[in-house]
């Protein structure tokens, strides 16, 4: 009955298999650099300014400096839409070309790959998003997250508003606005345990991913509670959304701060009631580096990128530029150390794990007073670097704090201990193997 | 003139009955399985398995337990997402209870979590039809997402909320986990789909089947030639949650590796439904077309600009691949509206007068 079709299709399938991409041409003189992008969909918003600054801080080290070391850059986008599925058919697709390094840009898709990494000799970079306890390098030697993750930020933003100390919030009521998927949870666990201790009351209030730009009902519950600080872990459309409801319901902008990913335009949209909006950053905001300056004149004008040229600056480019600039640095650490142009996967790993950039770095490579230094090891893959906090006055941001380092002496106890759950839970997890390079 | 069966004569019923009573079927049939078990594990490379594959064979089972729900008993069914969502905790939860059970069997025990899962949201059935049926599986589609995502002890309390897949062996070969080799992967899955579409195939053909069929085309009717409308619907809806489960656990263990609950939203019970509504109502094979078109018509657009050696933007080509993949759906529907099936059956009659039709 249903054989004749099914026998074309299968045969169409195979004949598509063998044409699709078993080893496309990429010459033996370049490194293989995929970047997990998304300008479709409904984080296409936060998506978009990071993938062109990835994409704009590597064409311009190809276009400037011919690449890393003498060596070109093949820089090669895959769209994942922030759907996990789609992230590892992307991972499959980039996967026969050799990537020295993967972006998953998505705490989903991370997860996902965590556990290939090792396997597949493919080091991960999760800036700052992903898995908290992936900065124990002695367990997760694949996976690396710096400069901070979303636990130092939280232990940050508390530190800020309690005036330097985190017990000063001692019984205040304090809110929680998140994304309820796994990114905004991730937090969670920290952010509970620290409510015990401390003995702060923590209101949550999870917005679900379908209800990003419906969060009415929250708002009520925010003005209801009126709570003394409003933490916000957003992502997306959830974040103009949100700041735009604050104004709506007046809610004070002085006591509502956020991790740091609004972008411009999402504190923009929602006109000049958004004055007075904080959140966390760690790099500089605005084109005035000499790198940045470079990318201008380099890429941007010469037609090389789909950046609009006002865009340039804003604090998701250069996040996607500081994302960059950490690969470029982990190539040249990895060649540093091996000897070779040509770096793999695994060197690239060793890279990662002796970055060191300071500020004598910083300013060869055209980003002086961007970023405070970022130093990883072979335990500590994150470098748990200080952040700073900065406010919307209505057309920019300006930089209203020090800068704050997270406190350690409650992270990392937590960190430790959910390393080793992650381990325990999945049985088999392999103990490290790999050699360090800074003992 | 070759797709014919004159000529073949049954001489017992057995014959007169089987699945495949033409010949040229049957020998297409084995050509189909040479193919998936032996020249497709052996030439495919790894981003065929696990990119086209694994998740075309997964999803052709979720569609094929819908199917036998919406398209063989006429009941509307919007939480097969949410079902196929059961089955992976179902299947994560024994895993990790009982490490020392096989994983195999774990993933077909988890389907039973599903049916009983099923079950329960399959009784307003027995007073609600159609549209209403379909609002009240929609409810269990939201709560048990909610589930998912509240209730820690479903992903044994990890940070993330998400469930993450263990490396288990089967005879010394890992088949989950990072280890496990997309072969090893894929034959499993292609194992369990191939039992799973023989299991419905027989059931369709035979007398649940045609109480289903019965009960799709008049209740009223149904009921007064003696079927019990209250049995018929809820094993209904028992066996298509039990298919749909255990795709749910082949999802999570032998594709993704991990999994929130976003995974199980409801954007997947809307693609296993166009699955079953393009690849025809009512069709073993059309869940294998359909599933076909959504998942791998997409994959192939996408790879098509690279390999005529056009250079276009990832983000636009994601866009055409949309707007090109509704164009497409669109004209098959206006084409067949019965779906793909049909078009194969057209076909076939055509093929048997061909090359003198009368």
């Amino acid at each position: 009955m249903k054989t004749n079709m099914l026998q074309k299709a299968a045969i169409g399938a195979l004949a598509l298999s063998l044409a699709l991409p078993a080893g496309a041409a990429y010459a033996e003189d370049s490194i293989y650099v995929p970047l997990f992008t998304y300008r479709t969909g409904p984080f296409a918003g936060s998506g978009t300014p990071i993938a062109n600054g990835m994409h704009d801080y590597l064409t311009m080290l190809n276009e400037r400096d011919g690449g890393i070391g003498g060596v070109k850059l093949a820089v090669d986008e895959c769209e994942t839409g922030y759907d996990t599925k789609k992230g590892l058919e992307c991972y499959d697709a980039v996967k026969p070309k050799n990537p020295v390094i993967v972006n998953p840009w998505s705490t989903g898709i991370t997860l996902s790959l965590i556990p290939k990494a090792s396997v597949d000799k493919i080091p991960i970079l999760s800036m700052a998003y992903g898995l908290s306890a992936s900065a124990k390098g002695d367990v997760f030697p694949w996976v690396f997250n710096p400069p901070a993750t979303y636990w130092d930020g939280l232990s940050e933003i508390l530190k800020y508003s309690g005036g330097g100390s985190i017990d000063a919030l001692k019984g205040k009521t304090i809110g929680y606005l998140y994304f309820d998927a796994a990114f905004g949870r991730e937090a969670l666990p920290f952010f509970q345990s620290l409510a015990k201790d401390v003995g702060f009351n923590l209101k949550l209030y999870p917005v679900a991913p379908a209800d990003m730009q419906n969060q009415s009902s929250k708002w009520l519950d925010i003005r209801r509670d009126n709570p003394d600080l409003l933490v916000m872990y957003g992502w997306g459309a959830m974040n103009p959304t949100a700041i735009k409801e604050a104004v709506k319901a007046e809610f004070p902008m002085d006591k509502f701060v956020s991790i740091w990913w609004p972008n411009d335009p999402d504190a923009a949209a929602a006109g000049d009631g958004a004055k007075g909006f904080k959140e966390l950053n760690w790099h500089g905001a605005g084109a005035n580096y000499p790198a940045l300056a470079d990318i201008q004149k380099l890429v941007v004008d010469a037609g090389k990128s789909q950046t609009p040229k006002d865009q340039v600056g804003q604090v998701l480019y250069n996040r996607g530029v500081y994302n960059s600039m950490l690969i470029a640095e982990a190539i040249a650490e990895a060649q540093k150390i091996t000897g070779k142009t040509v770096v793999t996967g695994e060197d690239v790993r060793r890279g990662l794990e002796n970055l060191n950039i300071d500020d004598a770095r910083l300013k060869a490579i055209g980003l002086a007073g961007f970023v405070s230094p970022v130093k990883t090891s072979c335990a500590d893959h994150n470098s748990h670097s200080a952040t700073f906090v900065q406010q919307w006055d209505g057309a920019k941001w300006v930089k209203v704090s020090d800068a704050i380092a997270p406190d350690s002496a409650k992270v990392m106890p937590l960190l430790d201990e959910a390393a080793k759950a992650y381990a325990e839970k999945n049985a088999g997890w392999p103990a490290r193997t790999e050699p360090c390079d800074n003992k | 003139m070759f797709y014919r069966e004159a000529g073949q004569y049954k001489t017992t019923y057995a014959a007169d009955m089987a699945i495949f009573p033409i010949r040229q079927d049957r020998y297409g049939m084995a050509v189909i399985l040479v193919v998936a078990f032996i020249l497709i594990p052996a030439f495919g490379n790894q981003f065929f398995l696990n990119t086209m594959m694994i998740p075309f064979l997964t999803l052709s089972l979720g569609a094929i337990g819908l199917n036998l729900l919406t398209g063989y008993t006429g009941l509307l069914s919007l939480g097969s997402g949410a079902f196929m969502g059961v089955g992976a905790y179902a299947c994560y939860k024994l895993e990790t209870i009982f490490p020392q059970v096989n994983i195999l069997v774990w993933i077909i025990v988890s389907g039973v979590f599903s049916a009983l899962v099923g079950v329960v949201f399959g009784l307003p059935s027995l007073r609600i039809k159609g549209f209403y049926l379909a609002v009240a599986t929609l409810a269990a589609q939201f709560f048990l997402q909610w589930c998912f995502a509240r209730v820690p002890w479903l992903v044994n309390f990890n940070d993330s909320g998400a469930i993450e897949v263990p490396t288990e062996t089967l005879f010394g070969l890992a088949v989950t986990g990072p280890t496990a080799t997309p072969v090893t992967r894929y034959l499993v899955v292609l194992t369990i789909v191939a039992a799973m579409t023989w299991i419905a195939s027989n059931i369709v053909r035979g007398r649940i089947g045609r109480m289903w069929m019965a009960v799709r085309d008049m209740d009223i009717a149904a009921e007064l030639i003696g079927i019990r409308l209250f049995r018929a619907k809820l094993l209904a809806f028992a066996v298509s949650s039990f298919m749909i489960g255990v795709a749910g656990a082949l999802m999570v263990f032998l594709w993704l590796g991990a999994a929130e609950p976003e995974a199980f939203d409801i954007d997947l019970s809307f693609q296993l439904l166009f699955i079953i509504i393009i690849g025809g109502l009512g069709s073993i094979v059309g869940a294998f077309f359909g599933a076909a078109i959504i998942h791998l018509m997409p994959i192939a657009l996408r790879a098509l600009p690279a390999l005529v050696g056009l250079s276009i933007d990832a983000a636009t080509i994601d866009q055409l691949t949309f707007m090109i993949t509704g164009l497409l759906i669109i004209l098959f529907l206006i084409v067949e509206p019965h779906g793909l099936a049909r078009l194969w059956q057209t076909t076939k009659q055509k093929l048997r007068v061909w090359p003198f039709p009368y």
